[in-house]
């Protein structure tokens, strides 16, 4: 009686695995999102034909298999058969299955070739992966281009304030796409791969630097879509989320006309900027909110860095002396080693501002004030 | 129930023994029999013992990982050691605890399986085992370093594994190094064994599928570790010799780093299953007390398996970004694995089917290793679907797919195995009870562990990521205690293999199981020092 008992707890364990899993299909926190693209909806049928022919093979295989466990016992007086072979039985359960699979496979070709298909769209956006953040350029629309950073508050992650409901999945700036039109999506990196995701769409495309991949989507409701970077790409992998805001078109239409305005004005105003001198207080708060930003993540918060990949700016000499003021604005802007470029992503007074906040925090008290002239006089000096 | 022995006792061995007892006094002891033996069954239990330590060692990583994702939010440790953590569990997983298990369990079985006195290059052997600690250790002092280990992932694609490493990438690159030496002069003797050493009568056909499946195994490492070893050395030249085999800027490609990974890494996810195959076969006839259904197609399949993984490797990289026509091809290709696949566990439940059946601890894990394996395997063929895996393609679904194939597929029937030729070992029965609760405990974790990955997989959680989205947190906690659980269990197994080498339980017979067939079960139990001196006749 032990056996049976234990038998029939290892037969439920298997049953209920199962049976979990078919009523996940109603919930999407244990299932595939159907999403909001003719795609996806595919994708996800797929995904459900898929499943339910594994849980009509599991069941009648294992079936069999604890039938003959219950049944076939020694202690129920089984005797064992003798038969080792059957050609005709062998035969069937391999041809069966592949029947099964070209069944399988038809459909799933079909939707394939549908997917990878990215000729006649309507919107090109350019899609640029760098540790960790994601940077978007409208093709059609080439003054509009922006950084797109995780905005989750350090503290959150931490521990010390409460995680908020879009927990690691909000930025500071989405990614803004019209319904019902193509769009197309050229996606590249900067440094190392990355993977631009948003499930809702059933997109999911490497960024491989020095190549250009593509992918499109087609969204059929307005919303906010949620992703996250899907290769590993180092320390903050998993701190670059994607979203996604799908507008209507003529809405669409509207804000991208205001980033155009919005762009043009911020480069006069950078312009303006440059004939400023900012005061030390002024440079030093918007230095740490730059730093915090764009910096922190490597050189940490007091500054010591996680040597040797990411050295100290507290005591460095590059933070220190004044002969270093060039070099020191070089780095920020070109880049050094594993550290990215930051010219595209700071604007003049930013960067003007967080080298003066690295020359002067945590104790690197050099007094030195470094203006937006300066950097600009730098990028033409080159 | 499991003490069950035959009744035959064999007087025919008293020569042997003899014979053996001559031969003990040559018996090195202490430190130097272990250093220095060519002897195949000491260096099994050496490779068996070193797998251990390595699954106990990996084990806590994967520990340490859980720990972290118990509930969101930074907890223990910070995302770069998490990335570390996750990198070396999985190194030490692959080729620290499943490769050498399954390699001590061919030094141990292939010579009594075929009658054979040892392996053919013995001291290749002796060399083949002393080289993998100093690997290991490499690997594992590279975490102490000033930036700490590797924390690229087990795959170290490149560029994050050239360019955007820290300098331990140099050991790294050594240590594999030294692990494929290991594991390919490991494959060579396996072969050069199998082939030349079969006692009179062992007919390819007639040998056990233990032994086919391992000969399959080794052909596929001397076939792929080398490739591994290319990739390996292209990472250290583009790291420190200003290469660019995998840079752009430089005229190299990074998804090059990927097709030349996977053509070793595809073929490697079979080394790491089919010498399982193997011990199921064997298992599952010995408790139904009937012969093996469909011995000769278990065979081709095998070695089906064998070619096709050869031609399957990209759809680990649908997403990289390859023409149609290619994601196509590997779509059908991955597909067709699963028909030979299929015709395994077909034949194990037909072998099954109309036995005299009974469950002792080897079969209660075989039985779990068809129910588990296979549930690995249906979700294998559902990221064969190319469409679809764009939405599986690094979730917890994958990570769920290969921890159900290698845990509960590969590490069970190492377990299975175990439990299966321990007596024959030690001579002695093994602590049935405590073996039960090994059982049961790592059964009920292990899914407790596994199986709501599906489902954090499916909702859309990224793997190798340090913390996670809110709606993630409930399953994690769930998977973390599961993980804890099933770690702990194997100290249960621990206990009892310890216990089993200080020779205690009851005597077992020759044959040891009531069902069991082969040459290795006609040897006095425990195996003598030296067997097969005189090849025995295979009718």
């Amino acid at each position: 009686m032990k056996r049976i008992s234990t038998l029939l707890v290892s037969a439920m364990l298997a049953l209920s695995n199962s049976a979990i899993a078919t009523t996940a299909a109603e919930r999407s926190d244990v299932n595939l999102r159907e999403g909001v693209t003719d795609i996806s909806a595919q994708v996800y049928d797929l995904h459900m034909l898929m499943f339910w022919i594994c849980v009509v093979i599991g069941v009648v295989v294992f079936g069999i298999m604890f039938y003959s466990m219950v049944m076939h016992r020694k202690s129920r007086g089984a005797k064992p058969a003798n038969f080792h072979e059957n050609v005709k039985v062998e035969v069937l359960w391999t041809v069966i299955p592949f029947i099964i699979l070209i069944a399988m496979a038809w459909p799933a070709a079909q939707t394939l070739m549908a997917m990878e298909d990215t000729t006649e769209s309507e919107v090109t956006i350019l899609v640029t992966g760098s540790q960790w953040k994601w940077h978007y350029k409208y093709q059609d629309n080439p003054e509009v281009e922006f950084f797109s950073l995780m905005a989750t508050q350090r503290e959150q992650i931490q521990n010390k304030f409460e995680k908020g409901e879009n927990y690691l999945l909000e930025v500071d700036r989405p990614l803004v796409i019209p319904t019902g039109k193509k769009v197309r999506f050229l996606i590249t990196s900067d440094d190392v791969i990355h993977s631009w995701w948003v499930p809702d769409f059933a997109v999911k495309k490497d960024a491989n630097p020095g190549f250009i991949n593509e992918a499109w989507t087609n969204v059929n409701e307005p919303g906010i879509y949620r992703g996250q970077c899907a290769e590993l790409c180092g320390k903050d992998h998993g701190f670059m989320p994607v979203v996604v805001i799908a507008k209507e078109p003529a809405e669409y239409e509207a804000w991208i006309k205001a980033q155009e305005l919005a762009a043009i004005e911020a480069k006069a105003e950078e312009q303006r900027l440059l004939a400023l001198n900012m005061s030390m207080d002024e440079l030093m708060t918007q230095g740490e909110r730059v730093y915090n930003t764009a910096c922190v993540a490597c050189h940490q918060p007091n500054g010591e860095g996680l040597p040797p990949t990411f050295p100290a700016l507290k005591g460095s000499a590059i933070a220190l002396e004044k002969q270093n003021i060039p070099a020191h604005i070089d780095y920020i802007i070109n880049g050094k080693n594993n550290m990215p470029a930051f010219g595209k992503q700071l604007t003049m007074s930013e960067i003007a501002a967080v080298v003066t906040y690295e020359r002067n925090a945590w104790g690197n008290n050099t007094g030195d004030m470094v203006q937006a002239k300066d950097v600009n006089a730098f990028i033409n000096g080159k | 129930m499991s003490t069950e022995t035959a009744t035959n006792t064999q007087d025919t061995h008293a020569d042997g023994q003899h014979h053996d007892e001559h031969h003990e006094h040559h018996i090195p002891t202490g430190l130097s029999r272990w250093l220095l033996t060519t002897n195949h069954k000491d260096i099994g239990t050496l490779y068996l013992w070193f797998a251990f330590i390595m699954f106990l060692v990996g084990g806590a990583m994967a520990m340490v990982i859980r720990a972290e994702l118990f509930q969101p939010g930074q907890q223990i440790v910070n995302p770069e050691f998490f990335n570390q953590m996750t990198t070396v569990h999985g190194l030490i997983m692959v080729f620290g605890a499943v490769m050498p298990a399954f390699t001590g369990l061919a030094n141990w079985l292939v010579p009594m399986m075929i009658g054979a006195p040892d392996m053919a290059l013995p001291r290749m052997n002796n060399w083949s085992f002393w080289i993998l600690p100093f690997a290991f250790l490499i690997l594992l002092s590279s975490l102490f370093m000033e930036g700490g280990g590797p924390g690229f992932g087990w795959t170290f694609y490149a560029p994050l594994s050239t360019q955007y490493s820290n300098d331990s990438t140099a050991l790294f690159v050594f240590s594999v190094h030294i692990m494929g030496i290991s594991s390919i002069m490991g494959a060579i003797n396996v072969v050069v064994t199998i082939l030349n050493m079969r006692a009179p009568g062992m007919t390819y056909m007639k040998m056990p599928l233990f032994v086919w499946t391992w000969l399959i195994t080794a052909f596929l490492l001397i076939a792929v570790m080398p490739v591994l070893a290319g990739a390996v050395t292209m990472v250290l030249t583009d790291k420190y010799f200003g290469t660019s085999f995998f840079d752009a800027a430089g005229g190299g490609d990074p998804v090059m780093f990927q097709h030349i990974f996977w053509f070793f890494g595809h073929p490697e996810v079979y080394i790491m299953i089919l010498p399982a195959f193997g011990i199921i076969s064997a298992i599952v006839p010995t408790f139904s007390r009937k012969k093996l259904f469909g011995y000769a197609s278990m065979v081709y399949a095998t070695a089906s398996i064998a070619l096709l993984s050869f031609i399957v490797w990209a759809h680990h990289m649908f997403t990289t970004g390859m023409p149609v026509a290619a994601e196509m091809f590997f779509m059908f290709a991955t597909m067709l694995i699963s028909v030979p696949t299929g015709v395994k566990v077909f034949n194990w439940v037909a072998t099954m089917w109309r036995g005299s059946l009974t469950f002792e601890v080897p079969m209660m894990f075989a039985i779990a290793f068809i129910v588990l394996f296979t549930i690995g395997g249906l979700s294998g063929l559902m990221l064969a679907i190319t469409p679809v895996d764009f939405q599986y393609h690094d979730t917890y679904f994958v990570v769920a797919h290969f921890h159900y194939v290698l845990v509960t597929g590969a590490v069970f029937s190492i377990m299975a195995a175990v439990y299966y030729w321990l007596p024959k070992w030690t001579g002695k029965m093994f602590d049935v009870t405590l073996a039960k609760w090994h059982f049961w405990c790592s059964l009920i974790s292990v899914n407790v562990l596994f199986f709501p990955m599906h489902f954090v997989g499916l909702a859309g959680m990224p793997r190798r990521i340090p913390d996670y989205a809110l709606q993630f947190a409930d399953f994690n906690k769930w998977i973390s205690i599961g993980g804890f659980a099933f770690g702990l269990s194997q100290l249960i197994f621990l206990v009892l293999i310890i216990k089993a080498c200080k020779k205690q339980g009851e005597p077992v017979s020759d044959q040891v199981w009531e069902g069991a067939e082969g040459l290795e079960w006609e040897i006095p139990s425990p195996a003598p020092y030296h067997t097969f001196e005189t090849p025995p006749v295979v009718k």
